[in-house]
């Protein structure tokens, strides 16, 4: 076992093992598991550190134990995973800071931190997974994670919500499965290769190939909330602020599109899936859920659930870039996967504060909140320009990229569809902008504490603001060196034969 | 060392070993406790000590007293057999352990020596190369068990069990029967030998409908299931965990060895109608789990329903399939005597099993409730688990084999079975605060009932030993559709 | 040759008579009973089957099975009567009640 080897597993083990520990504590060890808690998520942001500088030496990361005859789980550091790998662990660090200052004082709070870090794990696990059986492990554990963490609450509607959760996610799990070991009797191998493992396959199998990637879509479509699986991620938004920032820009709905990205061009290639016809049908579905989550985040006046909605809308964004078959629009769908993730995340938080310091769930309960919390309210204003896509900031280049693409492609309709997204998009934004920063605000918040001086406590207040402070640097250091866009490029010019 | 283990006849040693440690414990009551304790840490120890053996010389034949195959009786043990020990042996271990704090004095000093001679009656069955002695083991295993039943007190529990009782006799009859068939139709009870001379007659039709029939019955298929779920819901809990995890699968033991050796000419229709039965038994199982109330009483569902899984490996044949469903047995074992003691827990700490009623149980119970939950994956078969394991490989041979609507069947079960362990899962998170405060109970209780279902789960990740074992002697080289 | 096989086919009657008492009675004693017609048919079965023809000696084997059955078969009596005096005292009654649940 050495560096090369031991690495991933490392950066698995570094969230694992605090999270296994945390679970053994006492209730009132508050020091010691926020010390767990940052430790992990620091080492684990130092690991992979030490991995990209690795990378950047040429240095290649593996680490293969033997699963069954024939069948290994593998972790591995390809572009693509390093671009979800470096996201998750620093988001992680961000929403845990977070946690511990919104948790504060409520009660199971080891049982919360020990699947929230479990949570990562899995993560991280469907990032390096080399294959596509170590991706079915750790996405199934993420299912597992996070059930506790969307019922944490244990009301009546949490537990439905859990419910509804589970009923979705192990049956898309079941789809996967199925698919999994069908694909693995006819290929032989699971391995993630660039530009794919079946184009070699007898021409006679295409029809069977093509009823699998329906049904591996349709099985990761659930966790990337692909319409009509949709119906679990608005009710999940029961969950804890923390947790529904984690669950829609890093974790169960971003493994859901990763997984996509991996099957589109790892295990079918994109080339070999355009052959088929299958990326068509793929951003249709696509297309039709960015319109179709726009339109329902319009009528909800619940702060969460529009932002909900409008998950499931920007996630199908990646999901139209993969889908569009140009190097151009799946640069512009993976630099979204990074975007999405960091401006909702802001977001997220944002409603977090708002309902933890003042007792604010209803957008029409916003009057006038950006001077109480200016801000809170200009991190969250911030997060909102970039899902809209105004320049310069990170939404922006994802949707130009994705523009550039579609007619790279030649698939000029998606130009429509990104455009009316944008209205919609700024039809349910700017509402709520206006709604904070120029009504009157009201003489008594619903349910108001009192931090002092500052608007709310600093642990809740720094986590937002870093993460806007991203999404402007994702959009104004776009060229600089080492950026996103590179990376993303290096993984593109893989994935097509040029 | 290597001279001791080579030259100690374990096969013997591991059958006289419980026989004597039990009848130890009916002399000596008053250290029944830790007499059964080490007996089982021995069968352990005897375990891989044969394991050993059988690896480094391959599978083992042993006749008692040297009088040889036609008229002495052989001993024999393989890698299925040695697997089947192991399971033996390991969940036993737990039992042992977990029993040292669930019975009272008085229910001990019966526990132990019935347990012990319940224990050398199963390593008897699974060693025994001889049809008429594989009756001898059915029976002594079934008497046992319903007297470990009735331990219970109540007239729920003694109605099951005299009723086990009956459904247990009449097995063995028709067995019986089935063997008289067998041996005048080849002269011989010996396992190899009948497997050199059989062929197709209708002597031998009717004896595997009737072998076929009785063992059935006792490993509770589909629609022969309707003692089990009483029978192993009202025993002790102890007991409970030994009949859903060890008692069933014996007499499938037995099925499996005659099908392997015997009965492969029996031909695809029969093969067949067993996966019918069993795909019934995976969803009826399956149904009635959630329809349940009480938690002893899913549990037991599951068991018929999990039972369904192993005889889906018939219609398929291959050798994959039978390491699948091998493999089912063995971490459906570990994981359904995890989850008897993980309800048996709550029910002596809570005073009753309402699943709706749970909450505030739960709360006090941490590690009670991880060993539920840790068995509930390997019964879903999520990963990583030994259930995930088994799924893949019957998946994988269902697919291979062109058969791919047991695959079907497998997923349905798998979503049934999600659903029931998260019914019960469910009611942990609620509000409720932990009421009685009164109460503890033994460490020994709660972490018995964790280890076995960390191993469940381990054995998803860890592969290549039980799976080493199922090669030895290669017992599935003779599968009828290879 | 053929006697024997009377003997068999009496056997398996006696066999059937015994299973269909199983089923058809409810009171326990008679349950019992049932069980111990079946086994003595299943017994017969055996001895007759053992002479394959009549000019070789009988094979000893089988008697030497039915000898064990009939110890087999004596002490599950004995425990399915104490068991049925229980349910007798739990319940008050020689009857298993009908499945309900199931």
């Amino acid at each position: 076992m050495n560096w090369n080897t031991a690495l991933p597993l490392l950066i698995v083990a570094s969230s694992l093992l605090p999270g296994l520990m945390i679970f053994c504590l006492p209730e009132n060890r508050v020091v010691t598991r926020t010390t767990l808690n940052l430790a992990g998520a620091l080492l684990k942001i130092v690991l992979v550190g030490g991995m990209f500088w690795g990378i950047l030496h040429g240095y290649h990361f593996e680490t293969r134990l033997v699963l069954l005859p024939g069948l290994d789980l593998v972790l591995r550091s390809g572009p693509l995973s390093m671009l979800f790998v470096t996201l998750s662990a620093g988001l992680w660090l961000i929403t845990t800071v977070y946690a511990v200052g919104y948790l504060e004082g409520s009660p199971y709070r080891s049982r919360f931190f020990g699947f929230f870090s479990l949570c990562v794990t899995a993560t991280t696990g469907v990032a390096l997974a080399g294959n596509l059986i170590t991706f079915l492990l750790f996405y199934e554990l993420l299912t597992l994670c996070t059930y506790p963490l969307i019922v944490h609450r244990g009301t009546e509607e949490a537990r439905k919500a859990g419910k509804s959760y589970l009923a979705y996610t192990i049956a898309g799990g079941a789809l996967l499965l199925l698919s999994t070991v069908w694909l693995y009797t006819l290929a032989g191998t699971l391995e993630f290769t660039e530009r794919g493992f079946l184009s070699g396959l007898d021409a006679s199998l295409h029809p069977t190939l093509m009823i699998i990637f329906a049904m591996l879509i349709a099985g990761l479509g659930v966790k990337a909330a692909l319409i009509p699986l949709h119906g679990w991620l608005p009710q999940a938004m029961v969950a804890p602020a923390p947790v529904s920032a984690l669950l829609h820009a890093v974790a169960v709905v971003k493994a859901g599109a990763f997984g996509i990205v991996r099957v589109v061009y790892y295990v079918y290639g994109i080339e070999f899936s355009n052959s088929l016809g299958l990326t068509l049908p793929l951003a249709m579905l696509a297309a039709a859920t960015i319109i179709y989550g726009s339109l329902r985040a319009l009528f909800q006046d619940e702060l969460k659930r529009r932002l909900a909605f409008s998950t499931v809308s920007q996630v199908s964004y990646i999901v139209l870039g993969i889908a569009l078959a140009s190097p151009i629009a799946t640069l512009g769908g993976l630099i979204h996967l990074v975007h999405q993730g960091v401006q909702k995340i802001t977001l997220f938080l944002c409603a977090g504060n708002l309902a933890e310091t003042l007792g604010i769930h209803k957008i029409s309960e916003m009057n006038g909140v950006g001077r109480r919390m200016p801000w809170t309210m200009a991190a969250f204003t911030i997060g909102a320009f970039g899902m809209i896509g105004a320049p310069p900031l990170a939404g922006f280049f994802s949707k130009w990229y994705l523009g550039l693409g579609a007619l790279d492609a030649g698939q000029g309709w998606v130009i429509y569809i990104l455009a009316a997204s944008s209205v919609l998009n700024a039809a349910y934004f700017l509402p709520i902008l206006y709604t904070a920063w120029f009504k009157t605000p009201p003489d008594s918040w619903p349910a108001e504490r009192s931090f002092g001086r500052k608007e709310t406590a600093w642990t809740l207040l720094v986590p937002p603001l870093v993460t806007a402070l991203l999404t402007l640097a994702l959009g104004l250091l776009a060229s600089a060196p080492f950026n996103l866009l590179e990376w993303a490029r290096l993984i593109v010019s893989r994935g097509f034969a040029q | 060392m290597e001279l001791i283990l080579g030259d100690v006849p374990w096969i013997v040693v591991l059958i006289i070993l419980p026989l004597t440690g039990g009848m130890a414990c009916f002399l000596f009551p008053a250290i029944s406790k830790s007499l059964g304790l080490l007996t089982s840490l021995a069968v352990v120890a005897c375990v891989w000590g044969l394991g050993w053996q059988l690896e480094e010389e391959g599978a083992q034949r042993y006749a008692i007293g040297g009088w040889g195959a036609p008229l002495g009786i052989d001993l024999y043990a393989d890698g299925l057999s040695l697997l089947m020990l192991v399971v033996a042996a390991l969940v036993g271990l737990g039992i042992s352990v977990y029993s040292c704090g669930y019975f009272s004095p008085d229910k001990a000093n019966h526990f132990w020596p019935l347990w012990l001679f319940l224990c050398g009656a199963l390593n008897a069955l699974f060693l025994s190369s001889d049809i008429f002695n594989l009756y001898v083991t059915l029976e002594l295993l079934g008497l046992t068990a319903v007297a470990l039943v009735a331990l219970a007190d109540g007239a729920e529990a003694l109605t099951s069990a005299m009723r086990y009782l009956l459904i247990s006799l009449l097995g063995s009859l028709f067995y019986l029967l089935g063997v008289a068939f067998l041996y005048h139709s080849f002269g011989s009870l010996d396992i190899a030998i009948l497997a050199q001379r059989a062929e197709p007659s209708p002597a031998v039709w009717a004896a595997v409908g009737l072998i076929s029939t009785g063992l059935l019955l006792k490993t509770a298929l589909f629609p022969m299931h309707f003692w089990l779920p009483a029978a192993h819901a009202c025993a002790p809990t102890p007991v409970s965990a030994l009949l859903s995890a060890l008692v069933v699968k014996a007499s499938f033991y037995i099925l499996l060895r005659m099908w392997l050796e015997i009965f492969p000419m029996v031909g695809t229709s029969f093969a067949q109608l067993l996966g019918l039965l069993g795909a019934a038994a995976v969803l009826w199982g399956g149904i009635q789990a959630l329809r349940q109330t009480r938690l002893k009483l899913l549990i037991a569902y599951s068991t018929v329903s999990q039972l369904g899984y192993l005889f889906l490996a018939f219609p398929l044949g291959t050798s994959l399939a039978w390491k699948g469903a091998l493999y089912m047995l063995l971490s459906h074992a570990m994981a359904k005597a995890a989850m008897f003691m993980a309800a048996g827990n709550i029910l002596v700490l809570g005073g009753h099993d309402r699943i709706a009623e749970l909450s505030s149980i739960t709360q006090r119970l941490p590690l009670t409730l991880t060993a539920f939950t840790l068995a509930g994956i390997s019964i879903m078969g999520l990963p990583p688990s030994g259930g995930f394991i088994a799924k893949w490989l019957l998946l994988q041979a269902s697919i291979e084999s062109g058969q791919w609507w047991w695959g079907i069947i497998l997923i349905l079960g798998g979503l049934l079975a999600a659903a029931y362990v998260f019914k019960v899962i469910g009611h942990v998170f609620t509000q409720d605060e932990p009421t009685r405060q009164a109460g503890t109970l033994p460490t020994t209780m709660e972490w018995s009932a964790l280890v076995l279902a960390l191993v469940a789960v381990l054995l998803g990740l860890f592969t290549s030993w039980p799976l080493a074992i199922m090669e030895i002697g290669s017992p599935f080289g003779t599968g009828h559709s290879g | 040759m053929s006697y024997v096989y009377l003997y068999a086919l009496l056997g398996v009657s006696l066999f059937v008579l015994g299973l269909n008492a199983l089923i058809v009675h409810a009171h326990l004693l008679r349950k019992i009973l049932a069980v111990n017609v079946m086994s003595t048919g299943v017994f017969l079965v055996l001895v007759a089957l053992s002479s394959r023809n009549e000019e070789v000696l009988p094979d000893p084997v089988p008697h030497a099975m039915v000898i064990t059955g009939i110890v087999v078969s004596v002490s599950a009596t004995a425990l399915a009567l104490i068991l049925m005096l229980k349910v007798n005292r739990a319940t008050g009654k020689n009857e298993l009640p009908d499945r309900g649940r199931d």
